[in-house]
């Protein structure tokens, strides 16, 4: 017998490190993702049993992916279960007569049939043909093991509504035959992108959740995080997936500080850099050091590198500024977008004062597709504060507050109003 | 192998009861490809959303159903093993390059007559 105890304990750890092993190894015999998630489920709940009676196994996800398995070509042949009638899973082998470059490349090493398996699941949970917000429940389903109702308060639908979208995503997955296979190199780089996005969109989410949510929002961090490793070492050669990774590490290294104990929120400029998980921030910067030496790095890698540098310096004013603002030059040339020409003012007003700065701020808000965005007033404000022009700063800060929706963000502007409405009297 | 069907959205079909050749000349091309492939199952082209008649709560109008920028020009039904196979193949449609799009659909099931009279 072993203690119950340190049963639950092995069972909640493998469940969290090993569930999208077992079901991409179960999907691919039940070929049916509806039969794969019950036989999963089912040989985790038999586990917290058998492990009592027979001890924990040395290879739990070995012995759940057996259980699994058995479990699905059971059902299989007894015809018992209540099986879909839905077409079976497309697999490599039927669809194309022959497996992808990426996945023949990776048969060079039996160890990797598994890891491969895993990396079909995520191609076919992020599938382009499937709607972001399923491809985002899904994903935190099928990969994660994150129950549905889980996944239900995290994106604030109540659970029917997930239930549905995620009955729905597998019907189309079925239906019009998704194929359960890592796409060839001539698509790749697109829909490693299209995992990407989904990874660093739970991160935001996670991010910057109401702060009322504080405990979901910890949940979805943890999951990106997971995720962003887990697509690490199944590509271990794709510098986008390690610059995700790394802006990840980077920013997450930093989560105690953004808010004070009373939820506050705390700029960059005031957050205790002592209390930054340095073992992280190390990390990160030695996969950002690999990314920048590649020919092109691309966009998540760029981000992370900016991110690194400024966690780099001992304090805020002593930021390597006119780097930061040569990594936004060239993080502008691959990912041309306004958000990112908006921080790029940041640094900029550093190197070149407030002035110029402004004029910059300007431009984007006459070019209007950020006129929703509360972080372009608040911009504009702190660098009219900077340039001693408090009323129209004041009257910046009351526009981002006005736009602003998380609670956390709200409180610090409307001190920075009151601050600023003091001064012009 | 699986069917799926191919809906050509533009701004209008190029078959028009009076196009020369030369209009219809990348459509054909394409077709042809498909069919030499043995990729085609069966294909459509429609006359222009002018020659179009609706009814819609049993009411008939002239003009699409669906007003909008776009109508379906034409639809086809290729053979592919999986969605992938078959996005592929659809984004080869000239329309795509040419300010339209398509939308793929897979068939559930489908029936034509096979008199000879049916050929027209």
């Amino acid at each position: 017998m072993t203690d119950a105890a340190a049963v639950e304990a092995a069972v909640a750890q493998t469940h969290r490190r090993d569930w999208a092993r077992v079901l991409a190894a179960t999907a691919a015999i039940a070929r049916d993702l509806d039969l794969a998630e019950e036989c999963v489920q089912e040989a985790y709940a038999s586990a917290l049993g058998s492990w009592v009676d027979a001890g924990i196994p040395a290879n739990p996800a070995a012995w759940l992916t057996v259980t699994a398995k058995r479990r699905a070509v059971d059902a299989i042949r007894r015809e018992t279960r209540a099986r879909s009638r839905l077409p079976l899973l497309v697999m490599t082998a039927e669809a194309a007569g022959q497996a992808t470059e990426y996945e023949q490349a990776e048969q060079g090493d039996p160890g990797e049939a598994i890891a491969d398996e895993r990396l079909r699941l995520i191609f076919t949970c992020c599938h382009p043909a499937l709607a972001q917000e399923a491809q985002i429940a899904l994903t935190l389903r099928l990969i994660c093991g994150v129950p549905v109702p889980g996944i239900a308060r995290a994106f604030l639908v109540s659970e029917t509504t997930m239930a549905a979208r995620i009955t729905r995503a597998k019907k189309k997955i079925a239906t019009a035959r998704i194929p359960y296979r890592v796409p060839g190199s001539a698509e790749l780089p697109e829909r490693v992108r299209g995992v990407l996005a989904v990874i660093y969109l739970l991160f935001t989410t996670g991010y910057t959740a109401p702060s009322g949510a504080a405990l979901v929002r910890a949940e979805l961090v943890d999951r990106a995080m997971h995720l962003a490793r887990m697509l690490r070492e199944l590509m271990p050669g794709d510098t986008e997936v390690a610059g995700l990774y790394a802006l990840l590490l980077v920013t997450d290294a930093r989560r105690d500080t953004r808010t004070s104990p009373d939820g506050r929120l705390v700029r960059l400029a005031d957050q205790d850099r002592s209390r930054w998980d340095r073992a992280a921030l190390a990390e990160a910067h030695d996969v950002i050091v690999g990314c920048l030496r590649t020919r092109a790095p691309g966009r998540y890698a760029l981000q992370a590198a900016i991110a690194s540098l400024y966690a780099e310096a001992p304090a805020y004013e002593q930021t390597d500024w006119p780097q930061i603002v040569a990594l936004y030059d060239r993080l502008l040339e691959v990912w041309p977008s306004p958000v990112v020409a908006l921080n790029r003012v940041v640094p900029l007003a550093m190197v070149r004062g407030p002035a110029a700065a402004l004029a910059e701020v300007e431009k984007l808000q006459r070019d209007g597709r950020l006129s929703g965005y509360h972080y372009l007033p608040a911009i504009k404000a702190e660098l009219l504060s900077r340039a001693g022009r408090a009323r129209d700063a004041a009257n910046a800060y009351r526009q981002a507050f006005d736009l602003a929706a998380n609670e956390a963000e709200r409180a610090f502007l409307a001190e920075q109003i009151d601050a600023h409405t003091v001064w012009s009297g | 192998m699986a069917q799926y069907a191919v809906l050509i959205y533009a701004h209008d079909s190029a078959h028009a009861p009076d196009a020369t050749p030369g209009d219809l000349e990348s459509c054909d091309q394409h077709a042809d490809e498909l069919t030499d492939s043995g990729t085609m199952v069966a294909a459509y082209a429609l006359t222009p959303r002018d020659m179009a008649t609706s009814i819609r709560d049993d009411v008939i109008t002239d003009g699409p159903f669906v007003d909008s920028k776009e109508v379906v020009a034409g639809f086809y039904v290729v053979e592919a093993p999986d969605l992938d196979a078959a996005l592929a193949i659809a984004r080869r449609n000239p329309v795509v390059a040419a300010g339209g799009g398509v939308e793929v659909r897979p068939v559930h099931s489908s029936f034509v007559r096979s008199s000879p009279e049916a050929a027209g």
